[in-house]
């Protein structure tokens, strides 16, 4: 780097010390192959620092180069390895930011495996001293690539047939309070919830086998649950029983046990860690499973734009390690949420092949090869005043989950329930005619709760809540200015 | 007992103008749309009658309606009858809507079995009163 004194050499593997730029990391004129992997990073050089030497030191640290010339170089394909480099922008209206777009040959990577792509994209480089800041904002993987993984064990369209629900997002309820219920009251949370008419409930992400209910108790109370709310509705119902433990032994024996009690679903968290999710995401194959995905942790790598790991490129590495539902935002809700950011989230998630849209946050055209398509969860703080806005800024594809707006319905649980039910199915049928939810979403959801008291409570208790906070990440690009 | 199986369940029974228009959606959009009947509720029951094949060339609801009638001629009262809409589209090739039109006048629900086993385990089953009557004479 600039601070770095380059030694005076007089060829290329003379021992030394070399700017990356020199080295082979940086080549504007190369041509990215359809087989590369590439990834577009956001850095923030220190003061002084060559934003293209920076970026050059990017590709390096993340490839093959150490801080110094090594010899055994000439022992390996070195040029072919290194990765390079070949586009730096200035970020629009952030001073002191570049995007570096880097582009890595296939052999650098292990086929299938997560853990071995983030190692090298995510790895040392991101505590690179010459770089106040780094993040990674999205990544291309090529067919050949995706084609190494398997892809989401059940996906959307298998999910939906075998709940046998079709036309309307599916609905979901986390049980709360998250902590210190017993299995016994839990269970009747569940089946309150189920019975009303939501599809499915959901253990929190830090519910897992505490002194004041161990998980077998609460497998058993909740399928219980389950099965009596299937009874009473002639409808097929599920609860994703929470299987994230210490150790891959514990998290197989938990989905054992719920996959011998009929359980449809299990779930299990992000920081369980790229391996166990993966070893999870084959387990779910060969058990017919759906495999919940809490995305627990991630705004702390996610959220500034300045450093990080957006989480579209989670959500890409989600897709194919295979999870079948993930947690992608609400943008009205209670959590970080842009709504073109998060849209670029749910097209990852649910569209086969993404074309670059540089105003959602897609830096890259992506074809999913045929890879299944994930089901997005929108989760946190939203309520049933707000469904003709979900309806139209997330679709039909995904779970709209609503764990305040059931439980905390002044008529009990399933009342709750049936209020979010009634105002999805109003608001479907709705936009079916051709009406224009967004503008009579207000009254359609009113006539609706002319017929449904339940309805009418959940919109008089909830009519004035909303979180209108700025986004932190938010896309760079607006829709009218053209990209460099 | 009212089962709440297909997309507008929690809504009040579909007038015929509702249920064009929802058609209508489906045409419009290039799904193929199907009738189907039965007298076994059972939330797994897969497989209902179809009646006739899915109308893969419809182009005017019309066109389902009058088939819906004549369904309806035959079953009404004394079956459950959906319409479906199947988009061929790669990767979907699927269901994307699905929606009882007709109930039987008498829904007497379900009987939850539980076969206990070792270690608190229960075996749930799922059984509708209905299906204790043979196929043809249960509603």
């Amino acid at each position: 780097m600039d601070n770095v004194t380059a030694t005076a050499r007089k060829s290329r593997y003379d021992a030394g010390v070399m700017k990356y730029k020199e080295m082979g990391y940086f080549d504007l004129d190369y041509q990215p192959k359809e087989t590369d992997i590439l990834a577009l990073f956001r850095i923030t050089p220190q003061d002084g620092v060559d934003p293209e030497e920076a970026a050059a030191a990017v590709a390096g640290e993340s490839s093959t180069a150490t801080w110094t010339v090594v010899w055994t170089d000439r022992l390996t394909a070195c040029e072919k390895y290194r990765a390079k480099c070949y586009r730096v922008d200035p970020v629009p209206g952030q001073e002191g930011q570049y995007f570096a777009a880097i582009a890595y040959d296939l052999d650098l990577f292990e086929p299938g495996s997560i853990v071995n792509l983030s190692a090298s994209i995510i790895g040392n480089v991101f505590g690179f001293k010459p770089l106040k800041a780094l993040r990674l904002e999205d990544m291309r993987l090529p067919v050949a690539y995706v084609k190494t993984f398997d892809g989401p064990a059940t996906g959307i369209v298998v999910e939906r047939e075998r709940l046998d629900k079709f036309g309307r997002p599916l609905l979901g309820a986390t049980v709360k309070p998250k902590l210190g219920l017993s299995g016994r009251n839990y269970g009747r949370v569940v089946y309150e919830a189920l019975k009303g008419g939501l599809d499915f409930t959901k253990d929190d992400e830090n519910i897992n086998s505490q002194p004041f209910m161990h998980w077998r108790d609460r497998f058993l109370y909740c399928m219980e649950a389950v099965n009596r709310a299937q009874a009473m509705t002639g409808e097929v119902k599920g609860s994703y029983l929470n299987v994230s433990a210490a150790t891959m032994e514990d998290m197989y024996e938990r989905a054992e046990f719920a996959k011998e009690l009929g359980s449809a679903i299990v779930m299990i968290d992000l920081v369980i860690g790229y391996t166990a999710i993966q070893s999870m995401a084959k387990w779910a194959r060969r058990n017919d499973m759906i495999l919940h995905l809490h995305r627990a942790g991630h705004s702390t790598y996610t959220r500034q734009k300045s450093h990080g790991v957006s989480f579209r490129v989670i959500a890409k590495w989600m897709r194919l390690a295979g999870v079948d539902h993930i947690h992608a935002g609400t943008v009205v809700g209670k959590l970080e949420g842009d709504p073109f950011t998060t849209r670029g989230y749910y097209d990852v998630c649910r569209e086969m092949y993404n074309p670059m849209r540089l105003e959602h946050g897609i830096f890259f055209d992506q074809d999913w090869a045929g890879l299944r398509r994930m089901m997005p969860v929108a989760s946190g703080g939203i309520h049933a005043g707000q469904m003709h806005q979900l309806l139209d800024l997330l679709g039909e594809d995904c779970v709209l989950q609503f764990g305040g707006g059931t439980i905390g319905h002044p008529m009990g649980i399933a009342a709750g329930a049936t209020a979010n039910r009634v105002a999805l199915e109003a608001m479907v049928l709705a936009r079916n005619e051709g009406r224009d939810i967004l503008a009579e979403g207000p009254a359609i959801l009113h006539a609706a709760a002319r017929r449904c008291t339940p309805l009418a409570q959940a919109l008089e208790v909830w009519k004035d809540v909303t979180f209108n906070y700025s986004s932190t990440d938010t896309p760079d690009f607006v829709p009218t200015l053209t990209p460099a | 007992m009212h089962i709440t199986q297909g997309t507008f369940s929690f809504l009040p029974a579909l007038s015929d103008e509702q249920i064009t228009a929802q058609a209508k959606y489906c045409l419009e959009k290039g799904w193929s749309l199907n009738i189907e009947f039965t007298d076994d509720p059972h939330p797994r029951n897969t497989y209902w009658e179809m009646w006739g094949t899915p109308m893969f060339d419809l182009k005017d609801p019309a066109g389902l309606m009058y088939e819906l009638a004549e369904c309806r001629k035959v079953h009404a009262g004394r079956a459950y009858i959906r319409v479906s809409a199947f988009d061929a589209t790669p990767g979907w090739e699927s269901l994307r809507l699905s929606f009882i039109t007709d109930r039987p006048a008498e829904e007497p629900g379900f009987m939850l079995e539980r076969q206990e086993r070792g270690g608190r385990m229960i075996a749930y089953t799922t059984r509708a009163y209905a299906a204790d009557r043979p196929a043809g004479a249960r509603y």
